[in-house]
């Protein structure tokens, strides 16, 4: 299990783009993820729940991984974390 | 006993026929959804997943022709509505509660979706706030499609149809089952309703306000589409009198029929085009044994409502290919779609005037893969040199000249693609916006042939939206203006040297055909089952006559002259050979 805090940086948000973006990465893998964010908890493969989530600028996202796939599942996750979904 | 003005309700007659028959209460928006348990499993699934993939075509048909103008927020929205239908974790937990609760899937769907809306109305953020209504809008597409096969399954045959609207899905719905007639609460004479009771030969009587508070489930209902009336639960003298009115017209029907081999020729020798509009599959049969010499008018767009993405090049093609044969030696006039930006662009984006909005050509041309499709599809059927090719919504000359270029890049591809079709198809364009009326003699320059459709040509010409009843009674197919354009467009495009002919109801009108005649128009196109009463009256008219009659109206300054006149002149030519019915 890969357990990873992260930011949004991008000024949208997790807006309704990113989102639909985060899920279409995840089910391309095997294993679980997980998104967590104060007391909420979201599969990460689910639009509608990622949906859920209201995470502007400067929130703290906790992602988690389970599954034989997860170290290049986190990679390419987060990565897009970082890049601020490609809104930067 | 009820006395007789207790239990009649007064509308306008939309559609004529009469008929008795059980109400079926057709009330869509008002049904609620009902936590009740089910007995079927399978079948609950079965209709989960037909509900699913429904929604997803119906959004994806959304989204390929309304992309371009949605932005980019909304198409992003879009996908995300179409990737929830596929969402794992929701749909498995809605298909697994169906099955350990047993309760039916509307519920459950509501009841899930519900969660995630709810969590997100309880957030500060506004955005959070926009965006479950995007979720609720999914959600009620889901239930809508659940709830429609329910409709199916409800309505039986031969009753009649009593609603607050009659939408174009809807129709589609009524005309598989034997319906009897229509009742509305709304609408008027060239609301939907009464266009497809029309060409389905069933009464229609609309705009009757209460209909659905005073008419109850399986009362027995005597529809009259011409007087415009309806009586709940007649008593024994009302079931009698209108029994004998059906008898009477079947004999008359009877004698109809014996015209169907008859020229449309008047006393005096002038021959009118009596041809038939198309709008459903089912009415082809209707329309070879009316009599009817073509079909002046295919409004593709209704054939393949029925359809949940837009029909491909090849089910287009088997689609027109079989009317061209059917009526073959006769031509066929095919119209592109006619699909306003209501059809196709989400609930939340409404236009504020649809009617003055993203319609017709407009839509086509700024999809032209869909143009050019329909196109190639026509043209490809068209290789018995018995179809022709017309244009809907035409305002100026650009967007004739842009047409013309798709349309001369589908003919090269077919050249191309070594398939065969008709070098020459005859290429018109509706005149229904006052701009296409005045620039009359530009456009006979630049295609083959015109078609006056009134509908719309009276709306846009008086400003009266033509399905508000609160200013129905100036919607006026006499009003001067509307008299004189249609002169005005008979007569230059005559002068041209093209083909003038005419689609909308007003060419149905008993009172109207013969100013119509003597304005100069020899070739109209009306409802199959309208087409025996036209020819019967044209048949008894002299031209020499009606010349005269039309000139008369043309120097009329009000509507209610050239209405009186009509009315006048139709009694004294008419009465006798069409007896009763109006």
């Amino acid at each position: 299990m890969i357990e990873i805090k992260t930011k949004i940086i991008n000024n949208a948000g997790l807006h309704t783009r990113p989102a639909a973006n985060i899920v279409k990465l995840a089910s391309k893998y095997k294993c679980e993820f997980y998104l967590q964010k104060d007391s909420l908890h979201i599969n990460g493969k689910s639009i509608i729940g990622v949906m859920t989530l209201a995470a502007e600028k400067g929130s703290e996202i906790t992602l988690i991984f389970d599954g034989a796939d997860e170290e290049l599942a986190s990679k390419e996750i987060l990565d897009y974390f970082n890049r601020g979904f490609d809104e930067l | 006993m009820k006395s007789a003005s207790e239990n009649k309700l007064k509308g306008i007659g939309a559609a004529p026929g009469i008929s008795i028959s059980k109400a079926f209460l057709y009330k869509k928006e008002k049904e609620e959804i009902i936590n009740e348990p089910i007995t079927d499993l399978n079948e609950a699934i079965q209709n989960l997943d037909a509900a699913l993939e429904k929604s997803k075509k119906e959004l994806r048909k959304i989204f390929s022709l309304a992309v371009d103008k949605l932005g980019e927020k909304r198409a992003a929205i879009f996908e995300a509505q179409i990737m929830i239908l596929d969402d794992p974790i929701l749909i498995s937990t809605v298909r697994n509660r169906i099955k350990s609760e047993m309760r039916a899937p509307e519920y459950i769907v509501h009841d899930e979706i519900s969660k995630y809306t709810d969590m997100m109305n309880m957030s500060h953020e506004p955005f959070m706030r926009e965006r479950s209504h995007d979720i609720e809008d999914i959600k009620n597409r889901i239930i809508r499609n659940l709830k429609k096969k329910k409709w199916k399954s409800k309505i039986t045959s031969d009753v009649v149809v009593v609603t607050t609207t009659v939408s174009p899905s809807d129709t589609v719905l009524f005309s598989r089952v034997n319906v009897k007639g229509y009742v509305t609460d709304f609408g008027g004479l060239t609301s939907h309703a009464a266009i497809v009771a029309r060409s389905l030969n069933i009464p229609a009587v609309v705009g009757l306000h209460e209909a659905t508070n005073r008419i109850k489930e399986d009362d027995l209902v005597i529809i009259d589409g011409y007087k415009g009336e309806v009586i709940i639960n007649p008593d024994e003298k009302q079931l009698k009198e209108y029994q004998k009115k059906i008898s009477r017209l079947q004999k008359q029907g009877e004698e109809l029929d014996k015209l169907r081999d008859l020229p449309a020729e008047t006393t005096d020798g002038k021959l009118i085009h009596l041809l038939a509009n198309l709008e459903l599959t089912d009415e082809m049969e209707m329309v070879t044994h009316s009599g009817a010499k073509g079909i002046g008018l295919v409004r593709t767009e209704q054939l393949f409502e029925e359809y949940e993405a837009f029909p491909d090049e090849e089910e287009q093609y088997q689609m027109y290919k079989s009317i061209a044969e059917r009526i073959y030696p006769e031509i066929v006039t095919i119209r592109t779609f006619d699909i306003g930006g209501d059809k196709v662009l989400p609930v939340d984006f409404k236009e504020p005037n649809p009617f003055l909005g993203w319609r017709g050509i407009r839509l086509l041309l700024d999809n032209p893969q869909l143009f050019k499709t329909q196109v190639r599809a026509v043209l490809r059927a068209s290789s018995h040199k018995n179809i022709k090719l017309m244009l809907p919504m035409i305002a100026s000359l650009i967007e004739v000249k842009r047409s013309k270029e798709l349309i001369n890049e589908c003919k090269d591809e077919l050249k191309k693609e070594g398939i065969n079709f008709d070098k020459h198809m005859g290429l018109g364009i509706m005149i229904e916006i006052p701009s296409a009326a005045v620039l009359i003699r530009d456009f006979a320059e630049e295609v083959d042939f015109v078609s006056i459709g009134t509908n719309d040509l009276i709306q846009y010409l008086l400003a009266v939206d033509r399905g508000n009843e609160i200013v129905s009674s100036i919607y006026q197919e006499f009003h001067p203006a509307v008299v004189r354009t249609l002169h005005y467009i008979i007569s230059e495009g005559m002068n041209c040297g093209k083909s003038v002919s005419m689609c909308g109801e007003m060419a149905a009108d008993p009172f109207a055909v013969p100013l119509l005649i003597g304005l100069g128009l020899d070739t109209i196109s009306v409802s199959a089952s309208a087409i025996p009463l036209i020819k019967k009256i044209i048949r008894n008219l002299s031209y020499k006559e009606l010349k005269a009659v039309a000139d008369e109206c043309l120097a009329f300054k009000s509507e209610k002259e050239i209405n009186d006149r009509m009315h006048r002149f139709f009694n004294e030519n008419e009465k006798d050979q069409i007896k009763n019915l109006y």
